[in-house]
């Protein structure tokens, strides 16, 4: 196996090694392992792709069925909805999971604290589900630090347990969790006490965070009143092309959404990029050896797990802001494993991953399948053939089957609720054939090394052949803008290990020299 | 007399010592039943509410453990926690009532209406036999069958996998096995069983009492149960199974051919799992696609409260998380009565993760 | 103690010690163990064992597999809590300490069965080990302006990390996951990762086992070469050749107890050595 090429500007040259400051001044094409620059550009890259190739295929299925401009748009900005959604999700769960190993399967539960918390804090008084009417910055703060206090209290005695006892300890929280907001004697006991209330199963109304494109497309925030100077150019430039005030308004939302992936991806990238990453890989890999090896693991998993709950709290507080009504029924444990096929898709462990994951998942598989219908329909017609209305029973589907005929069962598996169940079917089935034939995901391996610089590239320039143990020595150091260092060289050995220690204890180091 | 007493409590102590966590929960039910006893002397409990508890408790329990047999028996000899185990109630009552309803209604309704048990007929177990019990041997029959496809198609290529990869695994089992059933029968909530409610067993005087439907579910359970414990006791396939719960590597070394306990295993946990399916539409009287999947939680509460891998403690975890959930709505709202079920699940992993019972068993 | 100053002169290797290391009688010994017990179930694995490891000594612990030599240094390292006795660290007890807590005093252990971080590049593992990296701090390494000293820290650790490498001859290796390695790879990047934590007392369990000749001679030519920079070594081994060149002191644990302990020649003399474990070997 080559060595890694030499690269000699290292060190003094390069201004910040920051993983997101994208200034990829070293670059070495040849580099075996990327830069984290390099590498950070080629994913964005990546994932821009793959974004506009989805977009592209629904803007074909909006054409294939004849949809207007608004309508095509709509589709795209439904789709980017969950996409965005998906991918900060799966962008926490990762933290978690593919990160740490912490195998939470409450996610549903910790983004419904979120969503509560923002929903009670900032809903008005006067409304059917009174809240306390306090502004939105509070309502999502608070629900963050809700959900990380959640969080917390699970993560203090169930961190120490098995990664299938935890599972099931976070599932069994995520339902008492849902239980709790789905009870009518709940939010009547908290409009007894606190004058607020959660109005149970029916769900609640709160301003949502749709609110901040409101206010900056239109004054005071209300869609009767004049549009800002933003709304004002941005509705004037839609309306040149027909484009509809509302999907403005929804792709401003997309655009706040959008402003959530990047902020979860950066801010996960340099978690990963950092030795707090390298910990939390090491505790995942072996958790005895990062505690011998002088770490609290409790501490990052705890850390790590309020981190990642908060996070979910967040995703949750965007997506359910966007309609601004929320109910327990969004909640079930199902929303929990969607979220895990997509960190599947895309590769446990992996950023970028996950954000593809979440993408492929929001958009393909969740929303794809629901098109199916109306496209078959659509060829059909094309093709002279009438589906006609669906079957009332599967049984009533399958009869015809006797005499060769598709149709009745075709129409029936494409009738609305159905084609959703299918849907549930070939998520199941993704999920199996993931897990079985390509466990580290859709892009399959990928080498995200957990360090701040570029661990390859060395600033002493090495000659190094592999074979030859006595080739390398040190030929200069000019990495001396670092702090301090290792001053302390012992004379006799140019790649001594007299570098591995520091002289924190230079008493023991100055003992005994080599006569 | 006095030594006695004194003696009753130094083994008390040395109990409290050895089992802190039990010593807490018996404490707690101390508490709660020498409230109960009072709540009922002096009226503010109502007799009958208890005794109806107490029974639906019961039931659900028997039904819990039931189900949980097969659970912990997977979980047990394939390392896994299998999320799948509750849709296999789901096949297993919906297979079955499909049974019972082709047999009960012939002649009276169309033939595909009594397949997807569309027809409303009130089956009950005096009027229709026959049917039940077909019903109730094919729930299982079909449910071995389904549990055997889905382990030759997804478990089996998966043997050496981490139990986590197979847990992810059944979670996608499980979504496809409950939206088939979904696709085939619609979501639905059909009423199945009769509403008369034939009381034969007179139980608390003057309290209630129990119908026959209910009846033959607690003798078909309990007798399931023994023959259970009969076929692990008693025959070669159960000492290879235990030895193989115990562990597996020893069990290969020792010769236990591990591929045919793996096939007894899921025969006789989906066996298990399928009646119990059945035998709680017999109870509900109502079936629909998600049956399964609301108890496969609780059911995990039953399996983990006896300890994982034993059958005798499902049994009786299934008995205790039926009895909470039940009872607890004495003291705390019934909205809570599941959420308290879970929550006692969570405090036996965190302080007792091999079950209430272990430690206890004189075996 | 005082037998100890004595024996530490004789030696039998190729190596001499400096003599006047061992003279340090009045500051507490580096590591002491005293009554250590360990059970498992109704196994006893060790069975009140007590000895002193001293500064700048390459000690020996020795005896038959089972003897509970690994265990001893799991209770020592805080993998396992002792049910009886203490571990006293630089004249501070750490009995029941948590492993990372020991570790940061200065205590590192390798294990018997090298437990390498598979999904983890080689230089990821030992990036890992130094103490106290800042970049270990949540907010350090996503705030902006920290993390530039995050990453000057990280160019310095780099540095070592390859000179490690470069040591330990699996430099070639730097890209590999740690999974991939072989058996005696593992075990040098257990032992380089151990050193990288920059410990003052190094507790290895086999650490030759499954390492070539050649590298093996130069692996004990390094631990000299440390243990007189000031490290301390305990070290676990089969070979007996290997102890009785270049060990200064040696002890034997036999089932769960300490049976001898005292120079390579004292220990070769010793009947109760020789009938539970030598053996006809020497
Ligand atoms: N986790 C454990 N559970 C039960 N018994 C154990 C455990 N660890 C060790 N033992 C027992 O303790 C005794 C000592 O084991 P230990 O691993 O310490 O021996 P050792 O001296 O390191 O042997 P070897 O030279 O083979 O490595 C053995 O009898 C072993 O079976
Ligand atoms: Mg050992």
């Amino acid at each position: 196996m080559s060595s890694p090429p030499t690269s000699d500007d290292d060190g003094g040259s390069r201004p910040d090694s920051d993983a997101s400051s994208g200034s990829g001044s070293d670059s070495d094409p040849e580099s075996r392992s990327l830069l984290p620059e390099t590498r950070w550009q080629r994913d964005v890259i990546l994932i821009f792709a793959m974004l506009f190739g989805i977009y592209a295929l629904f803007a074909l299925i909006g054409v294939a069925l004849d949809f207007d401009t608004n309508g095509i748009l709509n589709v795209l900005r439904e789709i980017t909805l969950f996409a965005a959604v998906y991918a900060m999700l799966v962008l926490a769960l990762n933290l978690h999971w593919g990160y740490t190993g912490l195998f939470n399967i409450g996610v549903a539960g910790f983004m419904a604290v979120g969503v509560y918390t923002m929903a009670i804090l900032t809903a008005s008084p006067d409304a059917t589900a009174p809240g306390f009417g306090l502004p939105l910055w509070v309502g999502i703060v608070g629900g963050m630090v809700m959900s990380a206090l959640v969080g917390l209290v699970a993560a203090l005695p169930a961190l120490r347990l098995r990664a299938d006892y935890l599972a099931i300890v976070t599932l069994g929280l995520s339902e008492i969790i849902r239980l709790t907001f789905q009870s009518m004697q709940f939010s009547n006991a908290l409009e007894d006490t606190l004058g607020v209330a959660t109005n149970g199963g029916s769900g609640m109304n709160f301003p949502g965070t749709r609110g901040v494109v409101q206010y900056a497309f239109y004054r005071g925030g209300d869609r009767t009143s004049e549009p800002t100077v933003l709304g004002d150019a941005l509705f004037g430039l839609a309306e040149s092309f027909d484009v509809l005030p509302l999907v403005v308004l929804g792709w401003g939302y997309n655009v706040v959404l959008g402003i959530g992936v990047i902020a979860f991806y950066v801010l996960l990238v340099r978690i990963a990029n950092s030795p707090f990453g390298r910990v939390l890989k090491a505790i995942r890999e072996d958790e005895l050896v990062a505690d011998s090896l002088g770490k609290n693991t409790n501490l990052f998993k705890i850390k790590v797990f309020m981190l990642g709950c908060a996070l979910m709290g967040l995703a949750g507080i965007l997506w359910q802001g966007q309609t601004g009504y929320t109910s327990p029924h969004e909640f079930r444990p199902e929303l929990t494993f969607y979220v895990f096929i997509a960190l599947i898709i895309g590769g446990a462990g992996s950023n970028t991953g996950s954000v593809i994951g979440g993408l492929v998942f929001g958009t393909l598989l969740f929303q794809g399948p629901l098109y199916v219908p109306r496209l078959l329909q659509e060829g059909l017609a094309v093709a002279g053939v009438e589906l006609g209305t669906p079957p009332n029973t599967f049984y009533d589907a399958v009869l015809p089957l006797g005499s060769l005929d598709l149709l009745p069962m075709l129409a029936y598996a494409t009738a609305s609720t159905n084609v959703s169940y299918l849907r549930f079917v070939l998520l199941g089935v993704v999920l199996i054939l993931v897990v079985q034939r390509r466990p580290e995901g859709l892009l399959g391996h990928r080498v995200e090394t957990a360090a701040a610089v570029d661990l390859s590239n060395r600033s002493r320039s090495t000659a190094t052949d592999g074979g030859n143990p006595e080739s390398t020595s040190p030929v200069d150091e000019h990495d001396q803008e670092s702090t301090g260092g290792h001053s302390a060289r012992t004379a006799d050995d140019g790649h001594g290990l007299s570098a591995v220690r520091d002289d924190r204890d230079s008493s023991a180091t100055n003992g005994g020299h080599d006569e | 007399m006095c030594m006695s007493a004194i003696d009753t409590l130094g083994r008390g102590n040395t109990f409290v010592r050895t089992h802190p966590s039990l010593s807490l929960v018996f404490l707690v039910g101390f508490a709660l039943g020498v409230d109960l006893v009072h709540g009922l002397y002096t009226g503010r409990i109502p007799l009958e509410n208890v005794s109806r508890l107490f029974w639906n408790g019961l039931l659900v329990g028997l039904i819990l453990g039931l189900a949980g047999i097969g659970l912990s028996m997977t979980y047990s000899i394939l390392n896994f926690a299998n999320f799948s185990h509750g849709d296999l109630i789901t096949v297993g009552a919906f297979s079955g009532w499909s049974v019972t309803y082709l047999l009960a209604g012939a002649g009276v309704t169309e033939f595909g209406t009594r397949l997807l048990i569309d027809a409303n007929l009130n089956v009950t177990v005096l009027g229709d036999p026959v049917a039940v019990v077909a019903g109730l041997v094919l729930a299982s029959i079909l449910t071995i069958l389904i549990a055997l496809v889905v382990d030759r198609l997804v478990y089996r290529p998966m043997r050496d996998s981490s139990g986590i990869s197979l847990l992810i695994a059944s979670i996608g089992v499980a979504l496809v096995l409950r939206h088939l059933v979904a696709f085939v029968y619609r979501a639905h909530t059909r009423g199945v069983t009769g509403s008369e409610r034939v009381d034969i067993l007179p139980v608390l005087e003057g309290t209630g009492d129990v119908s026959v439907n209910t009846a033959t579910l607690m003798i078909v359970a309990v007798a399931l149960m023994i023959g259970v414990h009969l076929l692990v006791q008693r025959t070669k396939l159960g000492t290879a199974m235990r030895a193989m719960a115990d562990n597996q590597d020893l069990a290969l070394i020792t010769g236990i051919p591990t591929e045919r306990v793996v096939t007894w295993t899921w025969i006789l946990g989906a066996g298990l799992t399928g009646a119990a399916g059945f035998l709680i539409v017999l109870e509900r009287g109502t079936l629909d696609f998600n049956i399964g999947w609301g108890l496969l939680l609780l059911i995990f509460a039953a399996v983990i409260l006896g300890g994982i891998g034993s059958i005798y403690g499902a049994i009786g975890g299934g008995l205790v998380i039926g009895l909470t959930q039940s009872l607890s709505t004495i003291w705390i709202p019934s909205d809570f009565a599941t959420p308290a079920a879970f929550s006692l699940m969570i405090l036996v992993l965190l302080f007792r993760p091999s079950g209430l019972f272990s430690g206890v068993t004189t075996a | 103690m005082s037998e100890q100053a004595a024996g530490s002169a004789t030696e039998t290797g190729d190596r001499t010690t400096t003599g006047d290391e061992s003279t340090v009688v009045d500051s507490p010994p580096p590591l002491r163990v005293t009554d250590l017990e360990k059970h498992f179930g109704g196994i006893t694995a060790v069975d009140g064992v007590s000895f002193d490891v001293h500064e700048g000594t390459l000690t020996g612990l020795i005896g038959p597999n089972g003897a509970g030599k690994s265990t001893a240094f799991d209770c020592i390292t805080g993998v396992y809590t002792p049910d009886a006795g203490t571990v006293e660290f630089n004249g501070e007890d750490i009995t029941g300490l948590e492993p990372f807590e020991i570790c940061n005093r200065g205590l590192v252990r390798t294990f018997q069965i090298a437990r390498e971080l598979e999904k983890m590049t080689v230089l990821e593992n030992l990036m890992l080990a130094p103490a106290g990296q800042r970049g270990e701090s949540l907010w350090q390494s996503v705030t902006p302006i920290a993390r530039r000293g995050v990453a000057a820290e990280e160019r310095e650790l780099r540095e070592r990390v390859w000179e490690t490498l470069e040591f330990f001859e699996i430099d070639h290796l730097a890209a590999s996951y740690a999974g991939t390695l072989s058996g005696g790879q593992r075990k040098l990047l257990e032992l380089s990762r151990a050193l990288m934590t920059d410990p003052d007392v190094v507790l290895l369990d086999e650490p030759l086992a499954g390492v070539n000749p050649s590298l093996e001679k130069k692996l004990l030519e390094r631990i000299h070469d440390l243990r007189e920079e000031g490290y301390t070594f305990l070290l676990v081994e089969h070979d007996m050749d290997v102890i009785m060149t270049h060990c200064e002191r040696v002890i034997v644990m036999h089932q769960g107890r300490k049976l001898a302990e005292g120079t390579p020649a004292e220990i070769t003399s010793n009947e109760r050595v020789i009938d539970a474990y030598l053996g006809g070997e020497v």
